[in-house]
């Protein structure tokens, strides 16, 4: 299948977006830049806008107001092509149940345009470490085995843009080490890596530079400490404020 | 044009792998419109005679409630585990997804109405085999029509809580001039002596209505999935 002619960009640029549904505003002109070959880290309490976030990141979702600048691009301007070099591991895993992993993967290859479907799928359930369960369905996976095929289908077409919403959900010690390496892999192949989480303690040290998402506002945290201080930190910070706002 | 035609079949290829390993939809389906079938026949049908009429009325009826029934699956299986994004998020044309549900809908209704007008001939006398390609038309145009508009709408409804009453209250006002049409066409044919030119009329209609719903549903279908 040819694939769509090449787009390609090194930096993902956000500026001023905010984005509503209905009365209730989800982000609150966020901006944020990230580049080729770094790991961002974006934290934040339930609710604060992060998936939202990462929804207009990955084109899915439109801002309000505010724009996302992929390169010299824009989501509206570069269409299809964009899509193309985005991978999107959301919380919801994007599998279809009934099918094995195999077709899982050989399914979003075909969607994706990609050439040599079937090596391309053998190494990712190599990676995935699920070659002897390949023609098994996924409904009989396990939250980690799943979490594990679903990484594999948002990498599989190489993208430059990776955005990882809770990736260590549901993985055992040897699959968060697995990940954490594969992370490195794609920061040393200069993709743009952006991850959603909560498990503060397991990214400390990988991420390159970790943000703060509040009320749908976006803070970057200090350098200094370890990234759990920091946290603490910035939500003692940010209720303080709000405490002397309300007094 | 040679990739938006792989992409559909990359989706009904999907949809029929996904329906052959657990037939949710065609059992349900094809149960709900042969019940509909067997309940108007104890109705319509006293001493072995059908009330005139009563056969076209019936066959639309079970295409249209047993379409329904369909549509209201046909995009849940892309909402468990958000699946639905993952096929957003791939660098394809959007309508060709939409073409690629459509299809794998069509097919499936294809198999049901096999069953339904075969047992609606068999139990209301309905003269099948007399013009069996205009039968054919009218069948193939009215779902056709029925199936665009429903499959956009349950694409739309995706996402809202109350999408199993809210699809019928938006199809049926909708597609009402299809099955009318349908039902028109199919009772005129099934007359002892059918006005052929009528029943052309009723074709005629039903593929204009046809060609306007899937141009209107292709043009949308990318901005309604948008978030």
């Amino acid at each position: 299948m040819p694939r769509p002619s090449h787009l390609d960009f090194d930096q993902v640029v956000a500026s001023g977006v905010s984005r509503s549904y209905g009365r209730r505003r989800a982000l609150r002109h966020v901006s944020l830049c990230c580049r080729g070959g770094e790991i961002v880290g974006l934290v934040g309490p339930n609710g604060a806008g992060k998936s939202t976030l990462l929804g207009v990141l990955s084109t899915l979702a439109e801002p309000s107001s505010g724009e996302v600048r992929y390169g010299k691009w824009t989501a509206r301007g570069a269409g299809t092509r964009l899509r193309a070099q985005i991978g999107f591991l959301s919380h919801e895993l994007q599998l279809y149940p009934e099918l094995t992993a195999r077709e899982n993967l050989a399914f979003f290859a075909g969607m994706y345009g990609l050439d040599k479907v079937d090596a391309r799928v053998e190494a990712a359930l190599e990676t995935a470490a699920l070659s002897d369960r390949a023609d098994d369905v996924v409904e009989g996976f396990s939250r980690g085995m799943r979490q594990r095929l679903a990484l594999e289908r948002a990498l599989l077409h190489t993208p430059r843009l990776v955005l990882l919403d809770e990736p260590f959900t549901g993985l055992d010690e040897s699959a968060v080490a697995a990940l954490m390496h594969r992370l490195s892999l794609l920061r040393t192949d200069g993709r743009i890596v952006l991850v959603v989480t909560h498990d503060l303690d397991t990214v400390d040290g990988l991420l390159d530079r970790a943000l703060m998402l509040r009320h749908g506002r976006i803070r970057e945290l200090p350098p200094t400490g370890t990234l759990r201080e920091r946290y603490r930190v910035e939500v003692q910070e940010a209720s303080s404020k709000l405490g002397g706002v309300s007094a | 044009m040679t990739r938006f035609l792989q992409v559909v079949w990359l989706v009904v290829r999907k949809d029929l792998r996904v329906e052959s390993r657990n037939k949710e939809m065609l059992v349900t389906t094809l149960f709900f419109a042969v019940s509909c079938v067997m309940v108007f026949a104890f109705a319509f049908v006293r001493g072995g005679r059908a009330v005139d009429g009563a056969a076209a009325g019936v066959l639309w009826i079970a295409v249209a409630f047993a379409g329904t029934l369909a549509l209201g699956r046909a995009f849940e299986r892309e909402r468990y585990q958000d699946a639905l994004r993952g096929l957003l998020l791939a660098p394809v044309d959007r309508p060709a997804i939409y073409l690629g549900k459509l299809s794998g809908l069509l097919l499936l209704l294809a198999v049901v109405e096999l069953v339904v007008v075969l047992m609606v001939a068999l139990m209301f006398q309905a003269p099948l085999f007399e013009h069996p390609f205009r039968m054919l038309a009218l069948l193939a145009l009215g779902t056709l029509g029925f199936a665009s508009v429903g499959t956009l709408f349950s694409a739309m409804l995706v996402r809202t809580r109350s999408r199993a009453v809210l699809l019928p209250v938006l199809l049926y006002p909708v597609t009402i001039p299809v099955l009318i049409m349908g039902v028109s066409g199919t009772n005129v044919l099934w007359q002892p002596e059918p006005d052929l030119a009528m029943v052309q009329l009723w074709t005629s209609l039903l593929l204009f209505f046809d060609v306007v719903f899937l141009t209107l549903a292709l043009w949308t279908f990318e901005p309604v999935m948008t978030e």
